[in-house]
């Protein structure tokens, strides 16, 4: 065949090409790993069905900030504080977890992708890892945006510098908070999610987990005396993330004063949960056959 | 090549729970298309996982592509391809979209990945329709698409565990025709991983046999087909004269149906044979070489020791 009897623009079957260019290693693939989890959870670069629940999750919580913001510019009254938001709003929370966690990790167990992960260069704890990383940082991304609007709000309403000085203190432990969240929520639903391929189940032993601790700590509550009513906060994440932050941050008397003299230990729990619900995964993605 | 591609040597593995599924296997293969056969459970799974350093063996050495997978499996993960038997799809995604991110997992910058990953999926087959969900493919193009992200990184060895399963005629064929064009035009070296012999054998030059974790046979397959060819020939009357005449001239003759098989030496058997169907004056009908079975060539010399020129 001569070259003019050809169309234009034709695209001409050269072959296979063997690729000479950048191998860049298990470093780079644990990063990517990680940054397509953070995209998926959030449901980017998905379909618009993956985009309902984060972008409503992050719109209700965005839709709540902006009221505390409006109410505090009106009235000068702080409805809700920063530590207090993600609590409050926990439930939002627990059920971003239960379909995100899921997504992250119940789905690769299911479609059985994982021996293709653990085929190249990337390691097992690299992926279980990732994963956790990625979850971690869509927990606190959840709650970074609406805090960072409610601050923005209040540093644009309070008057005279060591005002916003105040207020960044109280954005920044804030922030705080909401990273404590991310690690304590995502380390729990990754971990139970790495347990069971369906989704659903996944959806509903991490809701489960969550919400059965809610009970026994009210009826600690209203039963226990002493240490027992003090410690009894420990058993339900919301108020082990609260109490560490605030015995973190140095708020307890402030916020917690019954609690006073026991914020050491929420603060141990949290790390011994976290480290646990770590070696946990990883041991998990040790034995992980297919 | 002189280049060493695989190279075990009194490679064994037991698993904890007692069962020996690799058993004193020694073998020293040379890049091409391996056939690597044997009954479900012989050992070839756990092989391949030694291969890929994701088993420790619990003795003997291994080498691929000359780097000990168990000492350095991320180097020799990076430089081979891997395509499991089972289903390894999520159905919810497009072909483009996952062989892109499985390229970013080998290593592959961005820009680099996609465009790897619509060339593979190009390569195998796959055009349009690499935009679409996978769950919604059919059987023959989901192993186009494991085959595709085994292939994306342009690895130097490809594993490749029962690519043909769950095809039916039309679609082994066309994944056969694949596989060898893979070694052939690609110049990549493949290992192909079946329970079925006729299979393999139309498209590797080496095989190796295993059963039970033992090596079977380890053989080039043209040396081990030549040595071992054999002449039909076919006369319509006579046969038994003819058989007595080839006897007396020293061939070792063997009677098949309507047929009289000896053994091919050289071209010399042809001479042989006409100068005695000319001599007796018999009608011959039909006269060809016919190319053994390897199958027939495991059963002779099962338990011989061998090695892979």
């Amino acid at each position: 065949m001569s070259v003019e009897n050809q169309p234009a623009g034709v695209i001409h079957d050269i072959g296979y090409q063997r690729y000479a260019g950048a191998r860049l290693g298990r470093g780079y693939a644990a990063r990517s790993l990680y940054v397509h989890g953070v995209r998926t959870a959030l449901g980017l670069g998905r379909g618009p069905k993956a985009k309902i629940f984060p972008w409503l999750a992050e719109g209700i919580l965005l839709l709540v900030a902006a009221i505390v913001t409006a109410i505090r510019a009106q009235t000068g009254e702080a409805v809700i504080s920063y530590t207090e938001f993600a609590a409050q709003l926990s439930f939002l929370i627990i059920l971003f977890c239960a379909t995100t966690a899921p997504e992250l990790v119940s789905r690769d167990l299911r479609s059985g992708v994982l021996p293709l992960y653990f085929s190249r260069p990337l390691r097992r704890s690299d992926y279980a890892l990732g994963k956790l990383g990625a979850m971690v940082t869509a927990v606190w991304l959840l709650q970074a945006l609406p805090l960072t609007l409610m601050y923005l709000g209040a540093v644009f309403s309070v008057k005279g510098g060591r005002a916003v000085w105040h207020e960044t203190v109280d954005y920044s432990k804030g922030q705080l908070s909401a990273l404590l969240f991310g690690l304590v929520f995502g380390a729990i639903s990754i971990l139970i999610a790495s347990l069971a391929g369906r989704r659903a189940v996944s959806a509903a032993l991490i809701v489960v987990a969550f919400l059965v601790t809610s009970p026994i700590f009210g009826v600690l509550q209203v039963i226990g005396t002493g240490a027992v009513k003090q410690l009894s906060g420990i058993i339900n994440p919301v108020s082990l993330v609260l109490i560490t932050n605030a015995w973190l941050t140095g708020d307890q008397g402030k916020d917690f004063d019954e609690i006073a003299g026991y914020g050491i230990y929420y603060a141990l729990s949290t790390v011994v949960l976290i480290v646990g619900c770590v070696l946990l995964l990883l041991l998990r993605y040790r034995k992980v056959a297919r | 090549m002189a280049v060493t591609l695989i190279a075990t040597e009194a490679l064994t593995k037991r698993y904890p729970n007692g069962v020996t599924a690799l058993s004193d296997l020694t073998v020293d293969v040379s890049p091409g298309v391996i056939g690597l056969v044997g009954a479900n459970g012989a050992g070839k799974s756990t092989l391949i996982k030694i291969l890929l350093g994701l088993l420790p063996p619990t003795s003997g050495r291994v080498s691929v592509l000359g780097i000990d997978p168990t000492s350095e499996p991320e180097q020799v993960r990076a430089r081979v391809g891997y395509m499991p038997e089972h289903d390894c799809l999520p159905p919810d995604l497009s072909a483009a979209e996952f062989v892109t991110h499985m390229a970013r997992m080998s290593g592959l910058p961005r820009t680099a990945a996609r465009e790897r990953a619509s060339e593979t999926l190009r390569h195998v087959g796959l055009y349009e329709e690499r935009y679409r969900a996978i769950g919604g493919y059919s059987t023959g193009m989901k192993q186009r698409v494991k085959l595709a992200q085994s292939l994306v990184h342009d690895p130097d060895l490809l594993l490749l565990d029962e690519p043909t399963n769950g095809l039916d005629p039309a679609g082994r064929d066309a994944m056969l025709n694949l596989i060898d064009r893979i070694g052939s035009e690609f110049g990549i070296s493949l290992v192909v991983c079946s329970h079925l012999l006729g299979e393999v054998e139309r498209i590797c030059d080496t095989l190796i046999a295993i059963d039970g974790g033992r090596l079977l046979r380890a053989a080039n397959i043209s040396t081990m087909t030549k040595a071992s060819d054999v002449l039909a020939i076919e006369v319509t009357e006579g046969a038994d004269a003819l058989a007595a005449r080839l006897t007396e001239s020293g061939l070792d003759v063997r009677a098949e149906g309507r047929d009289l098989l000896v053994p091919l030496a050289d071209d010399t058997t042809y001479d042989v044979v006409l100068a005695a169907v000319a001599a007796l004056n018999l009608p011959l009908h039909r006269l060809d070489q016919r190319r053994h079975h390897v199958s027939d060539l495991f059963r002779d010399t099962a338990g011989e020791p061998a090695h892979v020129g």
